[in-house]
C-alpha cells in the first residue's frame, strides 16, 4: 500500500468498481464483477487468467472501446467512463496505443501505411517525419525489410508485430496489449516484450498486458491474476 | 490532413471491390453520356426548328389593326393601370380591322423599339399559278426585297442552281417561287408563269426558287415584288402584316405585348404563333431526360448496394480506425469519399462520352422534311446539359453514399471486435 502512494503521481489510468455484463436476455452474463485496477508510467502490468475471465473484456474498457455499465474509468486524473463518444475517441488517439488478442491489420494498406495510420489522424508530424518515424518502428520489432509488404503478404506473427508497432506510434501514454506474443516465437516474442518494457522505462508510459505466457508474467513490473470477472 | 488521409483510405477501399464500383462507374457514363446526347439532339431540333420559323415568317408579325369596345365602360370602373392590364388582356372585347392600314408609319414607330433591328412590309394575296402543264392556288408575298431580307433568311434559303437574288432583284417582273410549288407546276427559273387574281391576269417570270424545308411554305409561296403585287391584287395602299425582327429573340412576348398596346394592332410573336411545336419539343425533351435519367437512377442503386456491401465487408477495418482515434464523421466521411470519387470519374467520363457521341450523331446523315429540312442530325451544345446531368447524377450517386455512410458511422468498435475476436 505504501508503494502504491508513492506512484500516485504516476498514475496513468485508473479504474472503480467495473460492471460489465455482455449478451442479451437469457444469455446475459456479468462478465466483470467489480473490476478496480491501476497502471501507472514506466511500469508493464501483466493480467494473467484463465480462457473466459473477462481480460479482453476489461481491455476494452480501459481502452475507452466499450463503456462499463457501471464503475469509473480515468485516464491520466481525466474521468472518461461517462464522456461523449468524440471526448473517447480523441483519448483513444491521443493516449491509448491498442494491440489486439487478434492482430487486427488493415487489408489493403502496406506495413509502413499501418503504422503511420494512427499518426494522420493525430497529425502532428509531416509526412516524411511520420514515414520515418514508422521505418523507426518497423525496425525494432524487427520489420525493418518489410516496410512496403501488404498486411496481407505478412505472416501472423508479423502482422502481430506491426500491430505492435502501430500501438506505439503516436507515443500514447497507455499501451493496453492483448496477447502481443500470443502468435510469436520465442524469439520473437521476447523482442516484442523487451521493446514494450525498454518503451515502459525509457518513455514513462503504462503498459498493460494480458499474457497467457507465464515467462512473461514474471518478467513484468506487476502480475494481476483474474478470476471469473474479478482480480483474485 | 484528415481529409487527405480519409481520401486515401477511401481509395484503397475503391480497389476492395472492384468490379462492382466499375459497374456503377459505367452507369454513371452512360446515364450522364446519353443525358447529354439526348438533350443535345432534342434541343438541336428544337433550335433548328425556331431558326427556321425566325429565318421564315420573323420574330414578331404585325397585323389587324383593333378598337377596344369595351375600353370606356373598363376605365370607368378602375384606376388606371387596371383598365390597361384588362384592355390588354381581354382580346374578345377587341373589334379587329383587318390588315395595316398605313404601313410607313407603323414601321416609323417599330424602329422606336430598341430591340428591333428590321421591318418588313407584305402585302400578302390569294392567286392561281398557271404554268404552260399546270395550274394550281398559291399566295403571293409582295415584299421589298431588301427590307426582307433583313427580317428573314430569304437571302440563303435560294436553291443552288435554280436561279438567282440578282436576277429577282433587277427584274420587275421575276417572281421567287417556292421549290415544291414550282415541281408541281414544273417551272424552272426564266420560265413565265401566269398569276391570275380575280380577273386580273398577268405574266412573270420565274428569277429563282427557294427552299425553306416548311412544307406549307414551299408549296404555296410566291415571292414578287411589292408594286407588283399592288397592282395585280388591285391595293395601292396598306400592307397585310409587317414582318419585324428582333436583336434579342427571346424577348419577344414582351415586346409584343407592348407593340399591341403602343400601336393598337395585333402583334404576334414567334413563341405565340408556334406554341404547339414549341411545347411538343419541350415535352420530347423532358421526356427524354426522364427516361435517360432511369440510367443515372440506376446506377445509384449499384452504387448503393457496392457501398453497402462494402461496409460490412470493411467492419473490421472500421473498428480498427475508430480504434486508433478516427471519429464517426471520418468513418461516414470516407464513405462518402467513395461515393464522390465514383462521382467524379463518372461525370467526366460521362461529359467525355456524352461530347464523342453529340458530336459523332451531328454527323450522321438523316433527310426530314416537314416543318423543317435537315441533312444531318441536328444538336445543340449547351454547358446547361452537362450541368444539369452533373446536378442529377451528384443527387443519386451521393444520395446512394450518404445511407451506407451512416451506416458505417454508427457501428460501435468494441462489439465489433468482441464479435470477431471470441
Ligand atoms: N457477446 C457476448 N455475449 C455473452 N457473453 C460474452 C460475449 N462476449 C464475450 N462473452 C463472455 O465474456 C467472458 C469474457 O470474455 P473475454 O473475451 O473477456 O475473455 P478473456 O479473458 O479475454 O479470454 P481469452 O483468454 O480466451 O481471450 C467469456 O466468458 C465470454 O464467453
Ligand atoms: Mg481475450
Amino acid at each position: 500500500m505504501s508503494a502504491m502512494a508513492q506512484y500516485d503521481s504516476k498514475l496513468a489510468l485508473r479504474c472503480e468498481n467495473l460492471h460489465r455484463y455482455l449478451g442479451e436476455g437469457e444469455g446475459r452474463v456479468h462478465v466483470l464483477r467489480g473490476v478496480s485496477f491501476e497502471a501507472r508510467r514506466g511500469e508493464v502490468t501483466a493480467i494473467v487468467g484463465p480462457s473466459g475471465c473477462g481480460k479482453s473484456t476489461l481491455l476494452y474498457l480501459l481502452g475507452l472501446l466499450d463503456q462499463p455499465n457501471d464503475g469509473s474509468i480515468w485516464i491520466s486524473d481525466q474521468l472518461m467512463s461517462n464522456s461523449s463518444d468524440s471526448d473517447r475517441t480523441a483519448a483513444r488517439c491521443e493516449h491509448i496505443g491498442f494491440v489486439f488478442q487478434f492482430h487486427f491489420l488493415m487489408q489493403e494498406f502496406s506495413a509502413l501505411d499501418n503504422v503511420m495510420m494512427p499518426m494522420r489522424k493525430l497529425g502532428r508530424l509531416s509526412e516524411e517525419q511520420m514515414a520515418e518515424r514508422a521505418r523507426l518502428l518497423l525496425a525494432d520489432v524487427g520489420l525493418g525489410n518489410k516496410t512496403h509488404r501488404l498486411a496481407t503478404q505478412l505472416s501472423g506473427g508479423e502482422q502481430q508485430r506491426v500491430a505492435v508497432a502501430r500501438a506505439l506510434a503516436n507515443q500514447p501514454a497507455i499501451i493496453l496489449a492483448d496477447e502481443p506474443t500470443g502468435n510469436l516465437d520465442v524469439t520473437n516474442s521476447g523482442l516484442v516484450f523487451d521493446l514494450l518494457t525498454k518503451l515502459a522505462k525509457e518513455n514513462g508510459q503504462a503498459v498493460v498486458l494480458v499474457t497467457h505466457n507465464p515467462d512473461i508474467a514474471t518478467r513484468c513490473d506487476v502480475t494481476k491474476p483474474m478470476r471469473d470477472g474479478l482480480f483474485v | 490532413m484528415a481529409t487527405s488521409t480519409n481520401l486515401r483510405i477511401a481509395f484503397r477501399f475503391l480497389t476492395a471491390r472492384k468490379r462492382s464500383m466499375l459497374m456503377s462507374l459505367a452507369g454513371i457514363v452512360f446515364g450522364i453520356g446519353f443525358f447529354i446526347v439526348t438533350q443535345a439532339q432534342t434541343s438541336g431540333f428544337e433550335q433548328f426548328f425556331i431558326k427556321t420559323i425566325l429565318g421564315t415568317n420573323g420574330a414578331i408579325r404585325i397585323e389587324d389593326k383593333f378598337q377596344d369596345t369595351q375600353f370606356i365602360m373598363v376605365a370607368g370602373g378602375h384606376d388606371k393601370d387596371a383598365s390597361k392590364f384588362q384592355v390588354a388582356g381581354d382580346r374578345s372585347a377587341r373589334k379587329y380591322i383587318e390588315g395595316v392600314e398605313d404601313p410607313a408609319l407603323l414601321t416609323e414607330a417599330l424602329y422606336k423599339f430598341r430591340n428591333v433591328s428590321g421591318v418588313s412590309t407584305v402585302l400578302e394575296g390569294g392567286v392561281v399559278a398557271d404554268s404552260s402543264f399546270k395550274n394550281d392556288s398559291a399566295k403571293v408575298y409582295g415584299i421589298i426585297l431588301n427590307d426582307h431580307l433583313a427580317v428573314s433568311d430569304l437571302g440563303s434559303q435560294i436553291v443552288r442552281d435554280a436561279g438567282t437574288l440578282e436576277d429577282f432583284r433587277t427584274t420587275p417582273q421575276g417572281l421567287l417561287v417556292g421549290k415544291v410549288l414550282a415541281e408541281r407546276l414544273q417551272v424552272k427559273p426564266g420560265d413565265s408563269l401566269i398569276l391570275q387574281a380575280g380577273v386580273e391576269r398577268r405574266r412573270y417570270r420565274v428569277s429563282a426558287l427557294y427552299e425553306t424545308g416548311v412544307g406549307d411554305i414551299d408549296k404555296v409561296r410566291i415571292y414578287m415584288h411589292l408594286g407588283e403585287a399592288r397592282s395585280l391584287l388591285k391595293k395601292t395602299s396598306g400592307a397585310s402584316f409587317l414582318q419585324v425582327a428582333l436583336f434579342d429573340r427571346d424577348r419577344a412576348p414582351e415586346d409584343a405585348a407592348q407593340m399591341e398596346e403602343v400601336l393598337r394592332h395585333g402583334a404576334k410573336s414567334w413563341q405565340e404563333r408556334e406554341v404547339s411545336w414549341l411545347n411538343a419539343f419541350k415535352a420530347l425533351q423532358i421526356s427524354a431526360a426522364l427516361t435517360v435519367s432511369t440510367i443515372i437512377l440506376i446506377s445509384g442503386l449499384g452504387m448503393f448496394n457496392t457501398l453497402a456491401m462494402l461496409v460490412i465487408e470493411k467492419t473490421k477495418e472500421i473498428a480498427i480506425l475508430r480504434s486508433m482515434g478516427y471519429t464517426r464523421r471520418d468513418i461516414s466521411r470516407i464513405f462518402l469519399w467513395l461515393g464522390a470519387i465514383v462521382l467524379v470519374v463518372g461525370t467526366v467520363g460521362g461529359w467525355a462520352f456524352g461530347a464523342a457521341v453529340t458530336y459523332g450523331v451531328s454527323k450522321w446523315p438523316i433527310k426530314i422534311t416537314g416543318i423543317f429540312t435537315a441533312s444531318t442530325f441536328q444538336v445543340y451544345w449547351a454547358w446547361s446539359h452537362y450541368i444539369v446531368a452533373t446536378i442529377s447524377a451528384t443527387v443519386v450517386v451521393m444520395t446512394a453514399a450518404v445511407i451506407p455512410a451512416r451506416r458505417a458511422a454508427r457501428l460501435e468498435p468494441g462489439e465489433i471486435i468482441r464479435g470477431t475476436s471470441q
